[in-house]
């Protein structure tokens, strides 16, 4: 585990630069991690976000599919908010662990 | 975090689906969704048995063996005797069974997860000899098959720099 900064708050991100911890997330956080991953935040963004995180505060296991039937986006949209990682890069960006699912 | 050594990603796949098995189709489609999701550039090829998976009529309605299939067990996990599997509507709820565990796992149907793949940007693609040989037309297939082709054009496909891993399922 390592530490790294962004927008000025300190937090614990694994070897793969996902926060081990959802809490010390906030929004400005996110824009950072986002920039490094090459997105610029919408707030189409940020609903997809907070869906992630709902879910994952619930316990679920995360797919594209349940993103696609959320109401929010579809699984085309998902990939062009999320370019070459729509689970992966949102998952990054949204604080929380990387995805444990095969689909 | 210290880079010694420098990973060089995989950048483009094609995934060959050559049976028709619930199995070995949904093999084939984790396997190409999971490296669309990857950002890897993916094409799917599917031949023989394996075009049920894109033939509009029969693609949700694969089964599994349950003849011929020695690695199966009972849901206790004892052996599941081959005689068993011949029996008139085993087949038939053993692959009820396998679909209903997958859809457990948010395992969409078979059409649905194709247009999964599509969507984020994978293409399909049904061989040329096995379309001839089953005499299939085009409208049997499904929409988002890119193309009938030829092994031929399949190696052109998989060209370019850089290279194409081809994986047969």
């Amino acid at each position: 585990m390592a530490t790294k900064s962004y927008a000025g708050v300190n937090v614990d991100v694994t070897e793969d630069g996902y926060l081990t911890d959802p809490t010390q997330w906030n929004k400005d956080i996110a824009a950072e991690i986002a920039k490094e991953e090459g997105i610029d935040l919408t707030d189409k963004h940020f609903e997809v976000i907070d869906f992630l995180r709902a879910e994952n505060d619930k316990g679920t296991q995360l797919t594209i599919r349940m993103v696609g039937k959320s109401g929010i986006t579809d699984i085309k949209g998902l990939y062009t908010l999320f370019p070459a990682g729509p689970l992966k890069k949102s998952s990054r960006i949204a604080g929380i662990a990387k995805p444990t699912s095969c689909v | 975090m210290s880079e010694e050594k420098k990973k060089t990603p995989l950048k483009k796949v094609f995934i060959i689906v050559a049976k028709g098995t619930i199995e070995d189709i949904y093999a084939g489609l984790v396997m190409a969704n999971g490296a669309v999701m990857e950002g890897i550039e993916t094409k799917l090829f599917f031949t023989f048995f394996g075009m049920d998976a894109i033939i509009k009529k029969r693609q949700n309605k694969s089964k599994t063996a349950t003849v011929g299939n020695p690695a199966m067990r009972m849901p206790g996990g004892l052996p599941f005797p081959t005689l068993l599997g011949m029996l008139p509507g085993v087949e038939a709820g053993v692959s009820a069974m396998m679909k209903s565990q997958m859809a457990a796992l948010d395992v969409p149907p078979v059409d649905e997860f194709i247009e999964m793949i599509v969507a984020g940007g994978g293409e399909l693609y049904a061989c040329k000899l096995a379309f001839d040989m089953f005499k299939l037309k085009r409208e049997d297939l499904d929409d988002n098959v890119k193309d009938v082709i030829t092994v031929g054009e399949l190696y052109e496909l998989a060209g370019g720099e850089p290279g194409t891993q081809i994986i047969f399922t």
